[in-house]
C-alpha cells in the first residue's frame, strides 16, 4: 500500500520483521495476538493505551520518512 | 553426537495457544517429533534434552534464544536442532533466533522450518534446511533434517541439495574462471532463458518505497485495514483462518466499537481470546472514532478490509496489498492504519 502511495502505519508487536521486510511506518504494540490492545491494563487504562497507539500512527502517516521508522508510543521522532 | 531439540509448546504436548505464554524449560529426552528424528538417527546420535518455549513468550521476548541457549549448554549439547517449524511465524522465529544465538556462540545449530516462514531472515549464518509448509509431511521434513544433522555432525558441509535454505557463510576459495568469464556466461545463461543463476543471492522482499506522508489527518480520510481476520460473528463470508485466498469489507458506517460477540476473529495462528473478548484490540475502531469525534481525524473510511496473515504466501499477501491500495484510492482514502498479528 504504501508502494501505491497510501502511507500505512503498521501497528504490530513484530517490530523485527516489520522492519526486515520494509514496512516504512511501524508503531510497536504489545503482544501479538492484541496489536492495538494489552489485556494486562485496566479498562480504562486500555482504552488510554489504545488511544495514544492510534495517535501515534496518525502522527506515523503524517511524517516523511526513507526507510523502515519505528514510531513508539511515548517517543517524539525527530 | 549428544543433540538438544527444541520444539515450541504444541508439539511438546504441553498445549495449544492457551499455552503459547509459558517459558523456556527443559524437557529429558525426546518428546514429540524428537522421537522420530531420533529413531531415524538411529544410534549414533542421542537427543539428550528437549527444550520447549511457548510461542508468544519466545516469539514476544528478545532474551529467549539466550535463556535457552544457555539450557542447551547445561545439557552438554554439542549440536543444537530447532523445528521443524513448518510455515508457523513465531515458532519459526523462535527456531531461527535459537540457531542464530548458538551459532554465533559457537554450538553447531541447525533449525528446520519452510523457506516462506517469515522468521527465516533471523537466522543470520545458523543452516536452514527446508520443511514443507504445513506439518502434513512431518515424516519427509524430519527425514530431510536428519540427513542433515547427520552430515553436519560428520563434519561436511550442508548445500541446497541438502535442502539449505539460508545462505551459508562466504569461504573465499580459488576457482579456474576468472570474473569476467563467470560474468559473461552468467549473462548468457540470462539471455537463455535463466532467471535464477547468480553467484550472489540476495532474496529478501524488494525495497519499499516509502508514501509520501499526509500534511494532518485532520484533514483526510483513514481507513483501518487488518490481517487479522476480524468478521462478523459466525464468520459468514468463510474468511479462512490459514492461507488467506481472498479478502473481505465489512461496513462501520455509524459503529461506534466492534462489540464482542458481533465482531470476532477467526485467525488460526494465535489465541484469539484476548481480541474475541475486545474486538478493538484487533481492529482500533472505538479510539479512532474518538479521534475522528475530536477532529484528530477527518474521517474514518466508512468500512474496514480484512483478511488473515496466517501463514498466507508473501505474493498472494502482496496482491491483498495492490488490490487495497487500488480500493482505497477509489474511495477516495489518503491514509491507513494497518493492524498485524
Amino acid at each position: 500500500m504504501e508502494r501505491a502511495g497510501i502511507p500505512t502505519a503498521l501497528i504490530t508487536n513484530l517490530v523485527t520483521i516489520a522492519e526486515q521486510v520494509g514496512a516504512p511506518r511501524i508503531v510497536p504494540g504489545r503482544g501479538i495476538p492484541y496489536p492495538s490492545g494489552d489485556p494486562n491494563l485496566s479498562p480504562a487504562a486500555e482504552q488510554a493505551w489504545r488511544r495514544q497507539l492510534v495517535q501515534r500512527a496518525l502522527d506515523a502517516v503524517a511524517t516523511a520518512v526513507e526507510h523502515p521508522t519505528i514510531f513508539e508510543v511515548g517517543v517524539v521522532n525527530a | 553426537m549428544r543433540i538438544v531439540h527444541y520444539v515450541n509448546q504444541f508439539y511438546a504436548g504441553l498445549g495449544g495457544e492457551d499455552s503459547a505464554g509459558i517459558g523456556p524449560r527443559v524437557i529429558d529426552g525426546t518428546v514429540g517429533p524428537g522421537r522420530l528424528l531420533s529413531q531415524i538417527l538411529g544410534d549414533e546420535h542421542q537427543i539428550v534434552a528437549t527444550l520447549v518455549c511457548g510461542d508468544d513468550h519466545a516469539a514476544s521476548n528478545a532474551t529467549v534464544a539466550q535463556e535457552l541457549l544457555d539450557m542447551a549448554r547445561s545439557a552438554d549439547a554439542e549440536l543444537l536442532v530447532a523445528g521443524p517449524a513448518f510455515g508457523s511465524g513465531r515458532y519459526g522465529l523462535a527456531c531461527a533466533r535459537l540457531v542464530a544465538a548458538a551459532h554465533a556462540g559457537g554450538l553447531p545449530a541447525l533449525a528446520s522450518m519452510h523457506p516462506d516462514n517469515p522468521g527465516i531472515s533471523e537466522a543470520g549464518k545458523a543452516p536452514v534446511i527446508a520443511s514443507s509448509a504445513t506439518a502434513r509431511e512431518m515424516r519427509p521434513s524430519v527425514q530431510r533434517l536428519a540427513a542433515a544433522v547427520a552430515k553436519l555432525a560428520a563434519g561436511e558441509a550442508l548445500t541446497a541439495a541438502d535442502g539449505l535454505v539460508t545462505q551459508p557463510a562466504r569461504i573465499g576459495q580459488l576457482v579456474d574462471q576468472r570474473a569476467a568469464a563467470r560474468a559473461v556466461q552468467l549473462v548468457l545463461r540470462r539471455l537463455g532463458g535463466d532467471r535464477d543463476a547468480t553467484e550472489v543471492p540476495v532474496g529478501g522482499f524488494g525495497a519499499v518505497d516509502p508514501a509520501a506522508p499526509i500534511d494532518k489527518a485532520a484533514g483526510v480520510t483513514v481507513a483501518l485495514v487488518t490481517e487479522g481476520a476480524v468478521v462478523p460473528a459466525g464468520n459468514p463470508d468463510r474468511l479462512e483462518s490459514a492461507r488467506a485466498t481472498r479478502w473481505l469489507r465489512y461496513p462501520i458506517d455509524g459503529v461506534g466499537a466492534l462489540d464482542s460477540g458481533v465482531w470476532e476473529s477467526v485467525a488460526g495462528g494465535f489465541a484469539t481470546t484476548a481480541a474475541n473478548a475486545d474486538p478493538n484490540r484487533l481492529v482500533p475502531l472505538d479510539a479512532a472514532r474518538t479521534l475522528e469525534r475530536e477532529g484528530a481525524i477527518g474521517r474514518l473510511h466508512d468500512e474496514f478490509l480484512v483478511t488473515v496473515g496466517n501463514g498466507t504466501p508473501v505474493a498472494t499477501a502482496r496482491r491483498f496489498g495492490v488490490e487495497w491500495a487500488a480500493e482505497l484510492r477509489k474511495a477516495g482514502v489518503q491514509a491507513a492504519i494497518l493492524t498485524a498479528t
